[in-house]
This record gives C-alpha cells, sequence and structure tokens, in this order.
C-alpha cells in the first residue's frame, strides 16, 4: 500500500460522515434514542414546578401499590416512588454529565500531551492508562470510592479515575491519524507554532469521536453511578438516586413497585443512549452499518 | 508466532506490578489514615493489634519502603486480614472462587449459546423485524442494571411462580457435596447425587440468565456481523452452487469461519462477566468474590476491598492474554500484524 492510498483512505474516514449526514435519513434509534435522552433532561430541570409531591415528603400511605395517585406507589416512609424517579434523574444525570465532561477533559488533555509529544512521556501515560483499564470499572471505582469515603462527591472523583483512560486513548490514537494528515503537514511547513497546530488543526479533527464516545458513555455512567449507591457507596438516604432507591427496593423484596420506578428510569436512560451511540456509530463507520 | 507470545508473556508482569502500584497507592496514600483502613476503626485503641499491622506492613518506615514491604508480603500470598471475617483475605477469597466461578462459566454457556442462535437468526433475517427485535433484546442486556434485573426475576419467577428457587446456591436444609472442584453441580454430578445436582442446577438458572445477558448482545451482534460477511464469500457461494441444501450451507460451511472472531469476545465478555458477577451475586446471595466485594465494601472492610481489586485485576489481565494467545493460534493474520 502506497502512502497516497492510506492518506486518501484517512480523508475518506474523516471527511465523508459529514457530508453523508445531511444526505441519509436518520434512523429511527437514533430519534428515539434523542427523544427519551431530551424528555428526561427536560423533567430534571423542571421536575420541582409540576411533581405531584416533594421528593422527601411522606403521603398518607405507606408501601401501598400503583394507583391513580400514586403511579409507582409509594415506599416504607410513605414517600411517592414516581416523583422520586422524577427528581433521581436530577441527581443521575447531573453526577454523568459532571462525570464524563470531567473525565474527558482529563483524558483529552492527557491524551493530546500523550499523542503530541510522543516519547517517554507517551509511554508513561499510556501505561498508566493500560493499568487503570486492567480493572473492571466498578471494582476500582468501589476501592476508591471506599478509600475516600462513601458520598455522591466521592464517588464523582473515583468515576473520573476510572474512566479518563477511555478518552485519553481515544484522543491519542486520533491525533496519531490526523497529525499525518497533509493540511498539518502544510501547517507546519508555514511554520505554526505546536500551540497554535494543536489548537488550530489537530484537535478540531479529533474531537468528534470524543463526542461520539461520550454520548455512548452516557448510559455506562449512568450505571456505574447507580451500582455505586446500590452497593452504599454512592448517594445516602434520604436522597432520591435511582441506585440507593433500588437499594431500598431490595429490602422490601414483596413490595416490588419500590424498585421498579428507578430501574425503569436506569433502563431508560441507558437504553436512549446505547440506541443514540449505535446509531452515531452507524453513521460514521462504514463497516459496521447495516447492509 | 512464539515471538507474539513471548511479547505478550514479557509484558504481563509489567502490567500485575501495575496494578499492585495502584492498589498500593489507594490503600496507603488515599486514606487520610492508612492504618485504620489497615486493622480497621475499632481496633485503633488497641495496642497489640496496631504493633502487629505496623511491624506487618512497615508503617513506619517511609513509603518506598512500605512499597517493597507490600510486593513482598503480596509475593507470599499475603493479601492482609479482613476486618470483617477476621481471616487472611487471601483464604478468603480462594475459599469464595468456585461460587463465582461456576457462575461466570453458567452465564458464559447461556450468553455464547444463545448469543450465537440470536445472531445468526438475525443475520439470516437481517433488516426484517425479527433482526430488531433481536436488537432490542441484546441491547437492553447491556442497558439493564444487572441489580435490578435480579431483583425482578427473582420476584416474578421465585416470589410469584414459584417455578425457581430463591437467593443462595443450595436449598437451605441441603449439604454441599463432597469438595472437589467447588462447582457444585460438578460435585454433585460426579458424587451420583442427582437430586443435589438438581437443586444446584436450578438455583444456578437466574443468577446466570440474569448476569449472561449482559454480555449477550455483544457476542449475538458479532456473529451477526460475522456471519453477514461469510455469507458473501466465494467459498460459500461454491458451496450452495454445489446444490447443498441451505442448512447444510450455513451450519457446516457459513458458521464454522463465522465463528472465530467470536472467540476473542468470550475473552473480553468473560472479564464483564467478572465485573457483573459483583452485582449479581449480591443479589441472590450467591457466597462467591462478588458478594464478597460487596459486603467488604459496604462495612468499608478495607483490606478485603483491595484483595478483590487486586485478584479481579490479576484475572482480568490473565484471561486478556489467554485470548489474545488463542486468537492468535486461530488467525494467522493478528500476529503478522
Amino acid at each position: 500500500m502506497t502512502v497516497d492510498t492510506t492518506l486518501a483512505e484517512e480523508h475518506s474516514r474523516h471527511w465523508f460522515p459529514a457530508l453523508r449526514l445531511r444526505s441519509r435519513r436518520v434512523p429511527v434509534p437514533v430519534l428515539v434514542g434523542t427523544a427519551v435522552l431530551a424528555l428526561w433532561v427536560v423533567v430534571a430541570l423542571t421536575v420541582q414546578w409540576w411533581a405531584p409531591f416533594g421528593p422527601l415528603e411522606p403521603t398518607s400511605t405507606r408501601l401501598s401499590g400503583p394507583s391513580l395517585t400514586h403511579p409507582f406507589g409509594t415506599d416504607a416512609l410513605g414517600r411517592d416512588v414516581f416523583t422520586r424517579t422524577l427528581y433521581g434523574a436530577k441527581i443521575s444525570l447531573r453526577i454523568a454529565v459532571i462525570v464524563i465532561a470531567a473525565s474527558a477533559g482529563l483524558g483529552c488533555l492527557i491524551g493530546a500531551v500523550a499523542g503530541f509529544f510522543r516519547g517517554w512521556v507517551d509511554e508513561v501515560l499510556m501505561r498508566i492508562s493500560d493499568i487503570t483499564l486492567a480493572f473492571p470499572p466498578i471494582v476500582l471505582a468501589m476501592a476508591i470510592t471506599a478509600a475516600l469515603g462513601p458520598g455522591i462527591g466521592n464517588a464523582m472523583i473515583a468515576m473520573i479515575i476510572v474512566w479518563w483512560p477511555v478518552y485519553a486513548r481515544l484522543l491519542r490514537g486520533q491525533i496519531l491519524v490526523v497529525r499525518e494528515q497533509d493540511h498539518v503537514l502544510a501547517a507546519v511547513a508555514m511554520g505554526a507554532s505546536p500551540r497554535r497546530l494543536m489548537a488550530r488543526h489537530i484537535l478540531p479533527l479529533s474531537m468528534s469521536s470524543v463526542l461520539v464516545n461520550a454520548t455512548m458513555d452516557f448510559g455506562q455512567v449512568v450505571l456505574l453511578a447507580a451500582s455505586l449507591s446500590f452497593i452504599g457507596l454512592g448517594a445516602v438516604p434520604p436522597e432520591p438516586e435511582w441506585g440507593a432507591m433500588i437499594r431500598d427496593g431490595a429490602a422490601r423484596f414483596y413490595h416490588w413497585w419500590v424498585a421498579a420506578g428507578p430501574g425503569l428510569a436506569i433502563l431508560s436512560v441507558a437504553l436512549a443512549s446505547n440506541f443514540l451511540g449505535d446509531g452515531i456509530r452507524d453513521f460514521l463507520d462504514p463497516s459496521s452499518r447495516r447492509r | 508466532m512464539t515471538r507474539f507470545v513471548m511479547r505478550r508473556l514479557l509484558l504481563m508482569p509489567v502490567l500485575l506490578l501495575g496494578i499492585v502500584t495502584l492498589t498500593f497507592v489507594v490503600s496507603r496514600t488515599v486514606p487520610a489514615d492508612p492504618l485504620a483502613s489497615i486493622v480497621g476503626e475499632r481496633q485503633l485503641h488497641n495496642e497489640q493489634v496496631v504493633a502487629a499491622a505496623k511491624a506487618r506492613w512497615g508503617l513506619d518506615k517511609s513509603l518506598p519502603e512500605q512499597y517493597v514491604i507490600y510486593v513482598t508480603n503480596l509475593l507470599h500470598g499475603d493479601l492482609g486480614t479482613s476486618f470483617r471475617t477476621k481471616s487472611p483475605v487471601a483464604e478468603d477469597l480462594l475459599r469464595r472462587l468456585p461460587a463465582t466461578l461456576e457462575l461466570t462459566l453458567a452465564a458464559m454457556l447461556f450468553a455464547v449459546s444463545v448469543g450465537v442462535v440470536l445472531g445468526m437468526i438475525a443475520a439470516l433475517k437481517r433488516d426484517t423485524w425479527v433482526d430488531h427485535v433481536a436488537r432490542l433484546i441484546a441491547l437492553i442486556g447491556s442497558s439493564v442494571p444487572v441489580f435490578w434485573a435480579g431483583l425482578i426475576a427473582l420476584f416474578i419467577f421465585y416470589g410469584k411462580l414459584g417455578i425457581l428457587p430463591g437467593p443462595g446456591r443450595l436449598d437451605p436444609q441441603r449439604n454441599p457435596p463432597p469438595h472437589l472442584t467447588g462447582l457444585y453441580t460438578f460435585d454433585a454430578l460426579v458424587a451420583l447425587d442427582f437430586p443435589l445436582f438438581w437443586d444446584a442446577l436450578k438455583h444456578l438458572v437466574l443468577p446466570s440468565v440474569v448476569l449472561g445477558w449482559l454480555v449477550l448482545g455483544i457476542i449475538s451482534r458479532l456473529v451477526r456481523a460475522s456471519l453477514i460477511e461469510v455469507l458473501s464469500q466465494d467459498y460459500v457461494r461454491t458451496a450452495r452452487a454445489k446444490g447443498l441444501t441451505e442448512t447444510r450451507v450455513i451450519v457446516t460451511h457459513a458458521l464454522r469461519g463465522a465463528l472465530i472472531p467470536v472467540l476473542t469476545i468470550i475473552g473480553l465478555s468473560f472479564a464483564s462477566l467478572i465485573a457483573g458477577a459483583v452485582l449479581t451475586e449480591s443479589i441472590f446471595a450467591w457466597p462467591g468474590i462478588g458478594s464478597y466485594a460487596v459486603e467488604a465494601a459496604r462495612t468499608l472492610d478495607f483490606p478485603a476491598i483491595m484483595g478483590v481489586s487486586l485478584f479481579v485485576g490479576a484475572a482480568y489481565i490473565v484471561t486478556n492474554l489467554v485470548t489474545d494467545v488463542a486468537y492468535a493460534l486461530v488467525d494467522p493474520r493478528v500476529r503478522l500484524s
């Protein structure tokens, strides 16, 4: 394979998707995923104005099954599970946004440094990321949260530590590809400073896959946060966090509705994010596109 | 080939040392009081215990010295002593390993058998509603919180329908089979105790299906993609041209070629299964390493948590190595790149 064909391939990989986006129809899963996520964002932002009850407000009946007034029933303290599930979006979505933004930011910074400077810096940073990735996320996040002390803040720190390597590797890989492209070589020839090269010529082209990954990771981060709270390391009662609510439900086995609402909420967010991610991946990667 | 394997083998100790270093950092520099995280808050005033711990882990020495002691202790299999069970963490882990192995193996069996069939159907009926349903089933598996799925499954099949047993590995009134491998189903069969085998098997159904579903998606998607690719290849066309029945073409010709990539994914899935087992076991009161980890985390039993992390991290690395080598053996293209 000659150098020319490799470059042509790289170009097609980066330039075709954007052009195609406009001419192709948007697949149904992407629409559904976007709609569900958007709905949850609206709920998270506005729930305090229209929820039927308060998230910590005890009503007259305890552990009553689903009814018209309490569509998801009430929990052991008489709180409305439907209301708490809606409020849970505030906590879970905020956690997911912060964790993804922070780990993508940190990861991109580290990835950019590694990809740009190469050499021993690259070697050291990538081995650190290898080692972090050698643990299943839930196990390492558990250990770090336990060391820091249980709580949402510490759980978030732990999740960021677990998640950054994904972005570091991703961005580094992208940079290694992009920096060999003609326009970058041209900029080097024109005497662009390293900072300018990075900011104007390399990063903008490398960011698209980071954004795609961030979308796909959204559901996984919500799942991980809920898992930590379920174990008892994340959100603590009485906070209406989905994982913590399922933990309450697990203690009330025969009152299935206590756990049903928050479980469905997590499922819908994760499924929507997977739909979206799957769809975007099909768009951007012709080889995995369904024929 | 040998070079490829050698390189991977040489890299392994480096990675293992890496995870050891990481757990050292997490256990010695992150907590406000490392001593409290080694002996537990309650024992902090017990001078004998504190002195013993200081001597064992060299806590009054500098961090680099502590690191050397830490690694030396690990090499001797000393992972510390659990606050909760009062026994060495390494012993606890070994005692609980068979339960986790039995669960993950059963989950893998479920995921591979159902995943291959699901992926095959999806490939053959591609872009019809069958394909879409298969895709949805697969996606749900990777989107559902596994602890919630376990709870709902227990509620329906044990609580409501009563057709499957509740949590645990055996009915409470039964005794485990004589210890051979620690896998109850296998040991019961060897002891020719069929009622016990049946009981152990029934207890295994719900947790392994819930856990296996987690990776069902990855496997079925891969089988689908790979079968679609293989079906368009020349040797399949030749088989068809020879006038073989479509079943014969798919089962004996296409599927064989399509299953090679599945091998790698089995290794990767095994790693996800170990992680998924953490939460699955805690819902099903399955006495394995996963429920041990959750109990340890809930009680802030630090030596146990770090022990599990190390153990699982090492298992992860070894699994990846085995997968890579197996793949290189099957597919010569891998070792050339």
